[in-house]
């Protein structure tokens, strides 16, 4: 399975695929639309949504404010519950310690609970390098591990596939894994969850080993919360003998108490639930009952030194709940895959840029992947200003400026190819500090109007106007010459 | 009273229509207008794409320009959100940077007085019936800076309900994105033509002559579409149709 997305594209050439790809668009569309519209729902129910999302944000921040004392709490309550923990500077460190953790049991197969953080550093790849097979156990990951495809969606991974192409996929591929599917599989739903169902209670009940992340860490208590709805999780957790836990260390939350509000915003943002199937918390170790050791990976890959940055670190606020993808009229012409990033969608235009840098061409494109709408800041459980952040990376992108890169101040040079775009605007903003300049382009414009093309192609940017859209006349007569003529230009 | 209109650039050049509509409305109204020849551009379209130090002193001109009204109305959501939302933020940057509070204290003044029209019309004024007659089925798309950057809400939608002859039917999906952007058009071109593509398919199904919105720019990209669809429907500036009498219709 392909799960790095090393070399992608620029976003708007990724995009071309997906824009053109009528079976994507109508799965994304139906799939987007249904989420979106019960979500909404789900949220007008409550009352105090207003106050939910502020307390959300606040508790947030105030972590993020003191996350070093949070972490020290957290790792001291970890040990003294019975926990060894671990912390992991990037991808490689921690994929290291994950390997060196399973192999010291002995055995060569994980189960996986969903999640992020082990998709964000390849750890699939790492232990498969390794000699240690890591089966998906979430319904969606298995169909995207099946199909040897990436995840496109942060809740709904394989939401860019239908019945149909899963049921193909169930038929074909599960015999390479394990129990192979059913004889004369059809595509109804629950057919397709019972084959999922008797592929993986196999797994479940055979590894030794499993491996999450988590949605939140309690700091107090050194407990870890993972959410879910199918229940492999729970089995993930309690089953085997080793749990090992991969989590950002954004992750935390100081109190108990302060769960109450997350288990509120998170299920109705994300699958539009009053509340989650499965809410699972695990503390160390407890004798004779589940995991007899316990592992806690504290994963950092570029989110202190987005920590540092002002505008930008308000996207550690993150819960993962994927509301934005939902609504974003981007992501649902374009696709997760376009994102390059196992963030997708608006958030992951700008996590990725931020944790990766900007340096790579699928980075740099990110900010631009947005008309900035607006309507993902609007949906947010955390309020997360996304259109402001990605115009603060934009402006990374194309002034460069002081950033903090594995803990180290750089500055970083503009990206290239922005050259002409930067002249332009530079020429534009001079001719905007003068009145008469403006005024002589646009009687320009008018006297010539009668040679400007309409539908022909245009050169240089205007290309990708022309291609698909008209250009409206220039009139006779600019406004302002109008006003002039007929009031006087009284001032 | 006495305001200054802000046309914005692209309505001064390419919209004129738009900018003699607001006049002929606000003089109806009694609201006597004034247009300063020394404006130019918001700065919305460098800002956006990342060129904040560019639009800084842009931002001034603005504040030179129109610091002394009491105040300014605006046929633009997208240029109106930009110097309610944007302009306080370029003041608190330049601030944080150690550049001085030069141009908070600037922008301060104007901030408060911009008013998208239907805004004005609406709040300032405390008219929705504004005596205009326009016989034609409409349909209304919510532009998206106008409806989450300045909260217009229903607005709009009220000042058009009241118009005499005019019929009102909803857009399905009126609150998504048209895809135009900005830069966003030239630089995700293929994204920005299937929103756009959408959005007009969907005003479509509704059976109007007329798709109406409170901003040029996303209506260039809405009609450019439009007429490369070949579809029938036209854009129209709802301050062309707040402004249509039945003494002087407009088309």
């Amino acid at each position: 399975m392909s799960g790095t997305f090393v070399g992608m594209p620029a976003f708007p050439k990724a995009a071309h695929e997906a824009v053109n790809n009528p079976t994507l668009r109508g799965n994304l569309r139906h799939a987007t639309h249904t989420i979106r519209a019960k979500r909404e729902k789900a949220v007008a129910e409550v009352s105090d949504w207003a106050e939910l999302r502020e307390a959300g944000k606040r508790i947030k921040d105030h972590t993020l404010r003191h996350l070093d004392d949070y972490l020290v709490q957290l790792e001291e309550s970890v040990t003294a519950a019975g926990g060894i923990v671990h912390w992991a500077a990037d991808a490689d460190e921690a994929n290291r310690i994950v390997t060196e953790l399973v192999k010291a049991t002995g055995e060569s197969e994980v189960v996986k609970v969903k999640s992020m953080a082990t998709q964000e550093i390849g750890l699939n790849e790492a232990l498969e390098a390794a000699g240690i097979h890591a089966y998906e156990t979430d319904l969606a990951e298995l169909i995207v591990q099946l199909g040897k495809d990436r995840p496109s969606h942060i809740l709904v991974p394989a939401i860019h596939r239908n019945r149909g192409e899963i049921r193909d996929i169930f038929a074909k591929e599960m015999s390479e894994w394990g129990r192979p599917a059913p004889e004369g599989l059809t595509d109804t739903p629950a057919e397709l969850a019972e084959a999922a169902r008797l592929h993986l209670r196999e797994k479940f009940l055979r590894a030794k080993v499993g491996v999450s992340g988590a949605n939140f860490m309690v700091a107090e208590t050194g407990t870890l919360v993972v959410v879910e709805s199918e229940g492999n999780g729970r089995m993930c957790l309690t089953l085997p003998e080793t749990l090992i836990s991969v989590v950002g260390i954004e992750k935390i939350v100081p109190t108990w108490r302060d769960l109450e509000v997350f288990l509120q915003t998170l299920p109705r943002s994300s699958t539009a639930e009053r509340m989650n199937p499965y809410t699972s918390t695990w503390t160390g170790t407890t004798d004779g009952d589940g995991p007899k050791t316990f592992h806690l990976v504290l994963l950092d890959n570029g989110r202190t030194d987005t920590l540092a940055d002002e505008v930008g670190r308000q996207a550690l606020r993150c819960i993962r709940c994927s509301a934005c993808l939902n609504v974003c009229p981007v992501y649902e012409r374009a696709g997760g895959h376009a994102y390059g990033s196992v963030y997708p969608g608006p958030i992951g235009a700008i996590l990725s840029p931020q944790l990766r840098g900007t340096a790579s061409e699928i980075d740099a494109s990110l900010p631009y992947a947005s008309s900035l709408c607006g309507a993902c800041y609007e949906v947010c459980p955390v309020a997360i200003d996304i259109p402001e952040v990605l115009v603060h990376l934009r402006e990374r992108v194309v002034q460069g400026g002081e950033v903090t890169r594995e803990g180290n101040k750089v500055v970083l040079k503009p990206a290239k190819g922005h050259a002409a775009e930067r002249a332009a605007m530079r020429a534009a903003r001079w001719a905007f500090a003068r009145p008469g300049a403006v005024r002589a382009g646009q009687r320009l414009a008018s006297r010539t109007r009668r040679l400007h093309p309409r539908r022909l192609p245009l050169p240089g940017p205007g290309k990708a106007w022309s291609e698909t859209r008209d250009l409206p006349p220039v009139p006779a007569e600019p406004f302002r010459d109008w006003w002039q003529r007929t009031q006087g230009g009284a001032k | 009273m006495r305001v200054a209109l802000f046309l914005t650039c692209v309505n001064d050049t390419l919209y004129p229509d738009t900018g003699r509509a607001v006049v002929k409305l606000l003089t109806r109204l009694g609201v006597e207008v004034d247009f300063p020849m020394a404006q130019t551009c918001c700065g919305q379209a460098h800002y956006n794409t990342g060129y904040r130090h560019e639009t800084e002193p842009m931002a001034r001109h603005f504040s030179d320009v129109f610091g002394e009204y009491e105040a300014i109305v605006t046929p633009s959501g997208s240029c109106g959100a930009m110097v309610r939302e944007l302009y306080p933020r370029l003041g608190e940057r330049a601030r944080a940077e150690g550049r001085g509070d030069g141009l908070a204290t600037a922008l301060a003044p104007v901030v408060p007085k911009t008013y998208e029209l239907t805004e004005f019309l609406v709040d300032v004024l405390g008219v929705t019936d504004v005596g205009a007659c326009y016989p034609h089925k409409v349909t209304y798309h919510p532009t998206c800076h106008g409806l989450r950057g300045l909260g217009l809400g229903d607005r709009p939608r009220r000042l058009l309900q009241a118009v005499k002859g005019l019929e009102l039917v909803e857009l399905p999906g009126a609150e998504e994105c048209c895809g135009f952007g900005g830069t966003f058009s030239l630089k995700n071109a293929d994204v920005s033509a299937a929103m756009g593509a959408d959005k007009v398919r969907n005003a479509e199904s509704t059976g109007a002559e007329v798709l109406c919105a409170a901003d040029n720019s996303c209506l260039m990209h809405i009609g450019g579409t439009m007429a490369r669809l070949s579809t029938e429907m036209r854009p129209v500036h709802i301050a062309e149709i707040l402004a249509s009498t039945e003494e002087e219709p407009a088309a």
